[in-house]
């Protein structure tokens, strides 16, 4: 009962109990990894009860931890996109010679350590990095400030558009805008009528998951932020300050909003997934 | 080569330098120089220039002083941890990712979809939120880590175990998540015919199943293992971070950075980063043996 096949194909049936076997320690070892912590950052925000549990939320640093964690995300995630949807149009539309190196080069973040990610700006606009006296003199302000947190969060979360949006264009040519350009549209009208509706999908999917990094990102904010309580504080450092204090409650409480954010991606990813799977199947290789 | 591309050239209105055309073939569809503009300029600001800023940061030390600030005991240690424990974690989810891509593909059983998509949630759930989750559970006082302590005498959370296990949650997606379309895709009839020919079930998985298999299965597990070097939130709540002890890299950088060792810091992550695009060349190459393999 517990494990059938598809009973289509005879040769492919495995043994019951190996069925029984392999399915058991597959939901075991989700069980273990991935069920029990998610269900224990709930238990223990709730540890003393829903009062407690809000007055984490509410409280001021929190409540500027959240606000400040909204506004990196909305400045980094739109700024991803419009260069994911740029990147891949040209990429995508236009056969060039060093294609090859471009998309490594965008795909580059995803392989540099979060802490490196914050580490570079350090070295590059802090008070002993390459250009920061030039900007102490001039008054600005990058690093342990917002400017800083929103560079980091851009550089961990850039290729996620990009990297969405390059197969599935790939895969649906340039056919469709070659016949709207020769009917006389012009190449903004082709983009926003023929292109943005092709991939439209795509772009939801990557910007979902830019979203959900840009929001949880710790290592490489936590390198430029320099943790002023209520100013350079996002939500995930929060828990981190919070936690460090032995706050267990309220640092499980801001880490389960942060979850409920985790949990949210994951319904809408396989919603999309699920609707539209056959148009992001390229994104999916 | 003007002449070559004449019919094209004569349908392009304005792209038609000299120079571009030899970097690019010709094309109707336009915006190529706004948006490759675009492209090269943010890519150069937000990764490249930050980028050669550790770089020249490290080159300032000369040969001999990155060599002196990397070749140090405490460094050292602090590799080997990283690139052990990461390597341990990777070979977890290199055993059970396959189990896991396995039973979500072969079998059928009652919240398989729901298994399928909560194994993305290490991708989604913030790393801070795990590490402090995985502490929370394995802390001798947590739901498991008193377990093992009644058992076994076990000590996880605070130890090098502890990075194991954080490092796990971490990579455990990328196995499945390669192996997975792989096994989707893998023609039924290879089994028959193996399966016809007399082979019995573990023969057929042996010798035709699993060859076509791994070279996904490694891909997964180089990626896993590349994840598992450069993490650094969900690990720094569960190790203890005993120097040389259970000091993973990225928070040593972090610390001399804090010490305002700038060169430092500078040079250890320039060496990280280096070993990062190693293992990056290697699994652009696994990459390619895969599609070679499985276009055949």
């Amino acid at each position: 009962m517990l494990a059938k096949t598809s009973g289509q194909r005879p040769a492919l049936d495995d043994r019951s109990w190996v069925r029984g076997l392999l399915i058991l320690s597959a939901l075991a070892f989700l069980l273990l990894f991935l069920v029990l912590p998610l269900v224990s950052v709930f238990v223990e925000a709730f540890r003393r009860g829903v009062g407690a549990y809000w007055d984490a939320l509410i409280e001021p640093d929190a409540l500027s931890a959240i606000h400040l964690t909204l506004i990196v995300a909305a400045i980094a995630v739109p700024l991803n996109l419009v260069f994911g949807v740029a990147a891949s149009w040209c990429i995508s539309k236009f056969d060039f010679r060093g294609k090859g190196l471009l998309i490594t080069l965008i795909d580059l973040p995803f392989s540099v350590s979060p802490v490196i990610s914050g580490i570079i700006y350090v070295l590059l606009f802090g008070l002993h990095g390459v250009v920061g006296p030039f900007l102490k003199s001039q008054g600005i302000q990058i690093i342990f400030a917002v400017p800083g947190l929103v560079l980091a969060t851009i550089f961990v979360t850039f290729p996620f558009v990009a990297r969405e949006l390059i197969p599935l264009m790939q895969e649906q040519g340039t056919e469709e805008e070659e016949a709207a350009l020769v009917l006389g549209a012009s190449g903004w009208q082709t983009f926003w009528r023929v292109t943005l509706p092709n991939i439209k999908w795509g772009l939801m999917y990557g910007v979902l998951l830019c979203n959900a990094r840009a929001m949880g990102e710790f290592g490489a904010v936590s390198v430029v932020s320099g943790h002023i309580r209520g100013e350079t504080n996002t939500m995930p450092l929060h828990v981190e300050i919070l936690y460090n204090e032995y706050n267990f409650v309220a640092a499980f409480s801001v880490a389960s909003v942060l979850a409920m954010l985790a949990l949210v991606t994951l319904v809408a990813k396989t919603a999309l997934e699920w609707r539209f799977g056959a148009e992001l199947a390229a994104t999916r290789h | 080569m003007v002449a070559a591309s004449s019919t094209d050239d004569a349908a392009l209105p304005s792209s038609g330098g000299t120079v571009l055309s030899v970097l690019k073939k010709p094309s109707v569809i336009p915006g190529f120089g706004l948006t490759m503009g675009f492209t090269l300029a943010y890519l150069g600001l937000i990764v490249l220039l930050p980028l050669a800023a550790l770089a020249v940061k490290a080159a300032g030390l000369g040969w001999a002083g990155f060599w002196n600030a990397v070749l140090t005991p405490r460094v050292l240690a602090a590799f080997e941890i990283s690139f052990g424990l990461s390597l341990l974690a990777a070979a977890i989810n290199a055993v059970f990712g396959f189990v896991v891509a396995w039973v979500l593909v072969r079998y059928r059983f009652p919240g398989a979809k729901i298994v399928d998509a909560l194994v993305d949630l290490p991708f989604a759930l913030p790393t801070a939120v795990a590490g402090i989750a995985l502490s929370a559970l394995y802390a001798p006082n947590g739901w498991i880590g008193q377990l093992l302590m009644d058992w076994f005498g076990l000590k996880v959370a605070f130890t090098p175990l502890g990075i194991a296990i954080a490092l796990t949650f971490i990579g455990l997606p990328f196995v499945v998540r390669t192996v997975q379309p792989i096994l989707q895709d893998l023609p039924p009839e290879e089994e028959e015919a193996a399966a016809s020919l007399g082979a019995t079930r573990w023969q057929s998985f042996r010798r035709v199943v699993f060859p076509s298999l791994f070279p996904a299965l490694l891909t997964g597990f180089a990626l896993a293992f590349a994840r598992g070097v450069g993490e650094y939130g969900s690990v720094i709540f569960i190790a203890g971070n005993m120097p040389g002890v259970s000091e993973i890299v990225p928070l040593l950088i972090v610390i001399k950075l804090e010490q305002y060792d700038y060169a430092g810091a500078a040079a250890v992550a320039t060496l990280m980063l280096a070993a990062s695009f190693l293992l990056l060349l290697i699994l652009n190459l696994l990459q390619a043996w895969m599609r070679s393999r499985h276009a055949r």
